[in-house]
């Protein structure tokens, strides 16, 4: 979801590329294979022209109450000083609000290798009826379709937990947002 | 000989201070709606989470408790812009005792008393049974479900982002809490029961969240905040078809309660913010 802002080929926007290189070493802490870049939550670089070690990185949290997103905030601030930034802001923003829509197409394989099934369609799709569930959710074990709701809220806020039909193993859902 | 008990990080706000700088704003109407939204996020929030290691099946322990996190994120949400209003008005305040330290939502959430929590009573009720969380979480949602759908309309831009933001987590919230009454209502004798007490206890503080405080109205003319009256009906049907499913009826002229969002509070709330507050309270300005 980011798209940098200067002209391709120009200074800055090598600087921005250096940036985003640095950022896709940090990952979220709750899991732990995706990368923020993965999760689509970085919005926006901002570097300063006359100063290139000033730095803003714009994020935006996946849900309200998500406790890493601080943590996420410091591990940016952390691994920027390591590569010798000095002044990094980083700012939150709530709009637009972050949607799975967002997460790149190697997050959710990411997600699948490590249990954890990835959202499937659209976040539209939050709007149901009562009782009716997410079906034809692929088991990230055994990739059966066979699979039913345990509960709509797993171990963290973004997830829904499910049990496979066939080789009745449990697993998260990342459910779509 | 002297100690030294100074420290040299960045002083929070005193109690004392927050006192004065939150009396400071008494016709700011634009901070008593945020507070006031806010508190109800916060105090349900606080309420839900004491079923944590509780929950009648660990599932559900889970769900109650990541709704109460969803709550406490858009309450911290509310809290920050609020806190940025303040401060944005003590720094161009000519009164020195203004500038003695930064609000933070901390200070909006540890800080204040009894009296300046401007939460809807319904939030503040005790969980009671499993029937009775689901019923108060089931009228919330609700109602936080159309509030946040008109505040979309808002020509306040930072409500816009926080509402959209929460509606898609109340979105949930409604549809787990609609799918518990009709399981509830309509399952054994034993959970109907329950359900109807539930019902019998809070249906009376349900007339409160279409009743705007004086900040709501004046809100609601400059087009910032909801317009309660038209958020009404839809609540009004949407309980009506939960229930009708669940087998439960609405009950009959029920005195309606109110003054939670204008600082009167029921019992409850005191024991609240006693478990709350305590650590702050304790030990000022300390940190993780």
């Amino acid at each position: 979801m980011i798209t940098l802002k200067n002209i391709s080929g120009s200074a800055l926007q090598q600087e921005e590329e250096k940036i985003l290189e640095i950022l896709s070493t940090v990952t979220d802490p709750e899991v732990p294979v995706l990368t923020i870049l993965d999760l689509g939550i970085v919005r926006q670089i901002n570097v300063t022209p006359t100063d290139v070690s000033t730095v803003e990185i714009v994020i935006t949290p996946t849900y309200s109450g998500c406790p890493a997103m601080d943590v996420i905030g410091m591990n940016i601030r952390l691994a920027l000083l390591e590569k010798g930034y000095k002044n990094i802001t980083i700012t939150q923003v709530l709009s637009p609000a972050w949607t799975t829509d967002w997460m790149t197409t190697s997050g959710k394989e990411k997600l699948k290798a490590y249990g954890i099934a990835p959202p499937q369609g659209q976040s539209s799709r939050i709007e149901k009826l009562l009782f009716e569930e997410d079906k034809n959710i692929e088991c990230p074990l055994c990739n059966s379709i066979n699979t039913r709701l345990i509960s709509q809220f797993g171990s963290t806020a973004c997830k829904a937990l499910y049990q496979c039909n066939d080789c009745k193993e449990p697993f998260d859902y990342f459910k779509c947002h | 000989m002297q100690q030294n008990l100074s420290h040299n990080i960045e002083e929070p706000a005193s109690s004392k201070t927050a006192q004065k700088i939150l009396e400071n704003h008494p016709g700011d109407n634009k901070l008593s709606y945020l507070l006031h939204l806010a508190d109800n996020a916060l105090i349900l929030a606080q309420r839900n989470a004491e079923w944590c290691g509780h929950g009648p099946i660990l599932e559900q322990d889970i769900a109650i408790t990541n709704i109460s996190l969803d709550l406490l994120g858009q309450a911290r949400n509310f809290y920050q812009y609020a806190a940025l209003l303040i401060n944005q008005q003590n720094t161009s305040s000519n009164d020195p005792s203004l500038n003695t330290g930064t609000v933070t939502e901390d200070t909006l959430a540890y800080l204040r008393t009894e009296r300046h929590f401007k939460n809807c009573l319904l939030t503040e009720q005790p969980n009671g049974d499993w029937a009775q969380t689901i019923l108060r979480q089931f009228l919330f949602s609700n109602y936080q479900y159309f509030l946040y759908q008109q505040l979309q309309q808002s020509k306040d831009e930072q409500l816009v982002a926080i509402a959209a933001k929460s509606l898609m987590e109340v979105t949930y919230h409604l549809r787990w809490s609609s799918e518990w009454v009709i399981r509830l209502g309509d399952g054994t004798a034993e959970s109907h029961q329950r359900m109807i007490n539930a019902l019998e206890e809070l249906w009376q503080y349900t007339g409160e969240l279409f009743q705007p405080a004086f900040y709501e109205t004046s809100m609601a003319e400059t087009g910032i905040a909801a317009d309660l009256l038209s958020i009404k009906n839809k609540w009004m049907e949407k309980v009506v078809a939960v229930f009708t499913e669940a087998t439960l009826t609405i009950p009959e002229k029920t005195f309606m309660q109110q003054g939670g969002k204008e600082g009167r509070h029921t019992e409850h709330m005191g024991y609240i913010l006693t478990e709350l507050q305590y650590m702050q309270r304790t030990y000022p300005g300390c940190n993780w």
